[in-house]
């Protein structure tokens, strides 16, 4: 499958935010099941982002803004999935920051990310790991849409 | 989906999914487990996955599937998959994130009745002793030398620094220490990530366990290993931490390109592998070994500090408030052992994930007081309900390539056990049976709440009536300590 990098958002009127954007819980007997909406796909790993925070019970100090930039090459849009929400586990683990708002920008294979965040007040659950687990993001006529399974 | 019509019933305690259910398998699927428990998990994927775990290169036998089998991602929980040596395949998702995540069980002469006034106590100072809960660090700081020393030696490492006995180490599945670990196919993020947590518990089902030795179902087995009706035990349930996480997560990405590269089709990348004899499986080799010795010397510095907490607790109130070592396990792992496959010996890479290693008497690698008895399985049931100590037999040296189940496997949701138990309620309870309780939150205690998981009395009678362990006591928790 190939996937058009900023796809054209169609909007139409009877449309709310939470139609266009989004995630929600899955069912799954012993992991963690999102599934994820967003108009592009950088929108698409935002929330995915989001998701995975929510999942965790993480919230941010209203302190000192903390700023990283990342920098990930990808075979293809699941491994960008998978390494870059990797990657947040990473920092929340070794630095104990969040994020809670992206900038990104994806050209060929290559994901330029401006992360921008805080130090972790608190998380309630741990995330082992971000899993390829018949993981696919799949183009539809609003976006694009995926299910991650989180190890826990 | 499989369904119950799929499966060819070989006995009360064992079903066979065929080679010829889909044409992907190269092996068929084994599954111990009474109809009963078979029913329970026709809702979830688990069978589908064992399925798709039998579509790997170079399987032998059969991929069996243990009676505490659930969901996973990738391979089922409760799934053992052997691949021929050095050509088949290792695959990382078949050992799972939390490599060597496993159980260690520590035997007291306390009485319970002696320890009743001390037990509140206890639960506070194992809680205190052995860090638990999201993001913890240890009082240990590592170097990154010292971490490539725990990387290769394990348990041994552990023995150096005072942290372990001799006794400790000889009762630990491999002694404590793969051979053939190298750190130095492991991420500095990897690094980055194990170094803080050396003798933490971590979160989400792991946990500390005081229990009481209830009922002996075999008295020369259980006094072999220490263990007396009426007695305290100690169970310690945890893995490698960030550390192994990370590895995993690092050799799962790496192994998306090896597919290719050795033109290998899988049903879900999750099940991703590499020839064991190719240069990305020897470098996943070196690192998963690495991070199984990581968990073999963090369950080490938790018992070291939970020997420190009955210290505390018991001295001069107790005559020997000692902990002694009964037995050290891993549930997710990959090891080259040699089984009997088609009535020759053939040296293979077992994958268990979920499932324990369960050797019969006289196997090789046993300390000399268990080649009698066979290896001390432990089976730790759900939060509140009864945990079991098991052998291995000679019936699973043959027919599960020396396998077990490893606990009571969950048959709910997460996300329902929270909407469906209250945690404050939960711990009320547990307090009420006589259960000390220590945990993070009360969200996470309803997560790990007992209706969440299967009866572990059904799942052992399974493992017990398919001849792949005998029973040996029967443990009644008093105390836990959850992240």
């Amino acid at each position: 499958m190939t996937y058009t990098i900023d796809a054209e958002i169609r909007y139409t009127q009877d449309m709310d935010e939470s139609q266009i954007v989004g995630f929600r819980e899955i069912e799954h007997t012993a992991d963690w099941e999102l599934e994820v909406w967003a108009p592009t796909l950088p929108a698409l790993l935002e929330q995915a982002a989001r998701g995975m925070y929510a999942l965790a019970g993480i919230e941010l100090n209203e302190t000192t803004r903390e700023m990283r930039k990342i920098e990930l090459h990808f075979v293809d849009v699941e491994s960008l999935l998978v390494s870059f929400l990797s990657k947040l586990l990473y920092f929340g683990e070794t630095q104990e920051i969040g994020f809670d708002s992206f900038l990104l920008v994806m050209k060929d294979d290559k994901l330029k990310a401006v992360l921008y965040g805080a130090s972790i007040a608190k998380q309630t659950k741990e995330i082992k790991a971000v899993t390829y687990h018949n993981l696919k993001v799949v183009q539809t006529t609003d976006g694009f849409r995926t299910r991650i399974v989180f190890d826990v | 989906m499989v369904s119950l019509q799929d499966l060819t019933r070989i006995s009360d305690y064992e079903w066979e999914i065929p080679r010829s259910f889909r044409q992907d398998m190269q092996v068929p699927v084994r599954i111990f487990a009474t109809k009963r428990l078979l029913e329970k998990v026709m809702d979830d994927k688990s069978l589908e996955q064992a399925v798709n775990s039998a579509t790997l290169p170079g399987l032998v036998g059969h991929v069996l599937v243990m009676p505490d089998m659930h969901q996973g991602y990738g391979f089922p929980i409760g799934g053992v998959a052997a691949t021929r040596y050095p050509d088949g395949v290792i695959s990382p998702g078949g050992i799972g994130y939390d490599i060597n995540c496993g159980v260690r069980l520590l035997s007291s002469q306390i009485s319970c009745d002696q320890a009743k006034p001390y037990l509140n106590d206890l639960a506070s100072a194992l809680n205190q002793f052995c860090p638990s809960g999201v993001g913890t660090k240890g009082s240990l700081r590592m170097n990154e030398k010292t971490l490539d020393q725990v990387c290769r030696e394990g348990s041994r490492w552990a023995l150096k620094e005072g942290y372990a006995s001799e006794m400790d180490v000889r009762r630990t599945e491999e002694s404590g220490c793969l051979d053939g670990a190298d750190p130095t196919k492991v991420s500095a993020h990897a690094k980055e990530r194990g170094r803080p947590q050396m003798g933490t518990l971590g979160a989400g089902n792991h946990f500390i366990e005081v229990d009481v030795v209830d009922q002996i179902f075999e008295a020369q087995a259980a006094q072999i290993m220490g263990l007396e009706e009426g007695n305290l035990v100690v169970q310690i349930h945890c893995g490698s931490r960030g550390f192994g996480h990370q590895i995993c997560t690092d050799y799962v990405e790496e192994f998306q390109k090896a597919v290719r590269r050795y033109n290998i089709q899988l049903p879900d990348r999750e099940l991703v592998c590499a020839p064991l004899s190719s240069p990305e499986g020897q470098s996943y080799l070196g690192a998963m070994r690495s991070a199984a010795n990581y968990a073999f010397a963090n369950r080490q510095v938790l018992a070291h500090n939970a020997r420190l907490a009955f210290e505390q607790v018991f001295a001069g109130k107790v005559k020997n408030w000692h902990l002694s070592q009964v037995y050290d396990i891993a549930h997710n792992m990959g090891k080259i052992e040699t089984h009997n496959i088609e009535g020759k010996p053939m040296k293979v890479c077992v994958h268990r994930k979920g499932a324990t290693r369960a050797f019969g008497p006289g196997a090789p690698g046993l300390p000399p007081e268990y080649q009698v008895i066979g290896q001390p399985v432990l089976v730790p049931g759900s939060m509140g309900t009864a945990s079991w100590v098991l052998v291995g037999t000679e019936t699973s040296m043959q027919r599960s390539f020396g396998s077990t189940c490893h606990g009571a496997g969950r048959v709910m949701s997460r996300h329902k056990a929270k909407a469906s138990v209250r945690g404050d309620k939960l711990r009320q309870d547990l307090e009420a049976d006589g259960i000390h309780v220590r945990a993070g939150s009360n969200a996470g205690l309803a997560e790990e709440a007992p209706q969440a998981y299967k009866d572990v009395d059904a799942v052992v009678e399974t493992v017990v009536g398919a001849q792949i362990a005998r029973k040996v006591v029967r443990l009644r928790p008093v105390a836990v300590i959850k992240g």
